[in-house]
């Protein structure tokens, strides 16, 4: 029940995320719509396959894949961004 | 049609669609870009089809370590890029077009013509999983049944290492390669440099531990251990070495050198090159994929690195 709660729920940010990528009109716009909603729903999808995970130790390797993506992919934008501001946006 | 087989067809069509865009992109830069996802999704397939090992791999080199190489020569290549306008003749087009549809044909005819019953020596390598130890087939294959292969891929590491460093002008010879990244301290890039590296070289070490027994093995780990250093190198933590220096070297020949030995050792008391005495055939292999890790990990950060271009002492 949780699985199917969480897992549709991360189908729809993924899906947010994605039509934010294709629709925001600049860079940092859709930078800001893909690392938001794709953290949430990995996020969600993780919770959702917990209870499915091999042991203690097959959780929390899930939860740490969570936390490294959540941190390059915050610092990844952040990189992206400030290349937009220094080199202005192209297109 | 279930959903597993629903997904596999979904995937298999998303990376024919990858594939045509990455050749139809008209910017080196896209195609790459292109490649690299197209390795990532080609990585998927192995997961799908059991092979995990195979997928690291693919993961690691086909989409990490290939991509970034592309990138850069596709920075290199920016200002020298044909524009658009420039295309080649129809003659040239239509040969190339001709020579693709043929090989496509072949290999069409190739998978068509498989036999059903594909010959395969996966349970011979299965049946003799005991003679070394190790749980993991594909490591048993890799350090024991097909040891010279692997032996001598790593040599050909080496040689495309000589071949970048053979790239550098003279008066640079033995300096240090690729550009002095500027640091910025307080900057995002020096805080992943600074985070990152403690969790990757742990990881990079486990996943060589784990691949006795499960997928992972020298490869996988120290392709993570080389992103780490170079990950250092780029935020300007800490500089690439010179490519004269000695211990550097010794790291670069530490694993083809300690497979040698183990080789030699192996003719020298009786049976013959490269094979294992079964007593010690675990420890043997560990101490090999333990040198080749690092040489690994050494050789593909200098590889990223790029030919020596600053003089020692600037």
């Amino acid at each position: 029940m949780l699985t199917v709660v969480a897992v549709t729920a991360a189908c729809f940010f993924f899906l947010a995320g994605t039509v934010g990528l294709l629709r925001f009109p600049d860079t940092l716009t859709r930078l800001h719509a893909l690392t938001k909603a794709d953290n949430l729903g990995l996020g969600l999808v993780v919770l959702g396959l917990l209870p499915y995970a091999q042991g203690l130790l097959g959780s929390l390797k899930m939860i740490a894949v969570w936390l490294l993506v959540l941190m390059s992919s915050a610092i990844i934008s952040q990189l992206i961004a400030s290349v937009v501001r220094r080199e202005g946006p192209q297109a | 049609m279930t959903t597993a087989l629903m997904f596999d067809v979904g995937l298999a069509m998303l990376i024919v669609a990858v594939a045509s865009w990455t050749t139809a992109a008209r910017e080196a830069f896209a195609a790459v870009i292109g490649f690299v996802v197209y390795g990532l999704l080609l990585a998927l397939v192995w997961v799908r089809l059991d092979a995990v090992d195979v997928a690291l791999t693919e993961a690691a080199i086909g989409g990490g370590l290939t991509g970034t190489l592309l990138l850069g020569a596709a920075a290199r290549l920016r200002a020298s890029e044909v524009p658009a306008s420039e295309r080649p003749g129809a003659m040239l087009r239509f040969a190339a077009a001709l020579l693709s549809a043929a090989v496509t044909a072949a290999l069409t005819t190739a998978v068509l013509l498989l036999p059903d019953d594909t010959p395969t020596l996966a349970q011979p390598a299965a049946d003799k999983a005991a003679a070394t130890g190790l749980g993991n087939p594909v490591t048993n294959v890799l350090m024991a049944f097909r040891a010279m292969d692997t032996l001598l891929e790593k040599v050909v590491l080496l040689l495309a290492l000589v071949g970048v460093w053979s790239l550098a002008v003279d008066h640079v010879w033995g300096g240090r390669p690729g550009p002095r990244y500027p640091v910025e301290p307080h900057g995002a890039l020096a805080f992943l440099a600074r985070l990152l590296p403690p969790v990757g070289i742990v990881v990079g070490i486990y996943i060589l531990w784990v691949g006795a027994d499960h997928p992972g093995g020298a490869f996988q780990g120290g392709t993570i251990l080389a992103a780490m250093w170079v990950l250092v190198m780029m935020a300007g933590l800490s500089d690439a070495p010179p490519v004269g220096n000695r211990l550097l070297r010794l790291a670069l020949l530490a694993g083809p050198a300690v497979f040698l030995i183990v080789g030699l050792g192996g003719l020298g008391l009786g049976e013959a090159f490269l094979a294992y005495p079964v007593a010690y055939a675990k420890p043997l292999i560990l101490a090999i994929e333990f040198a080749m890790t690092l040489t690994i990990g050494a050789t593909l950060g200098l590889l990223l690195a790029g030919p020596p271009k600053r003089r020692v002492g600037r």
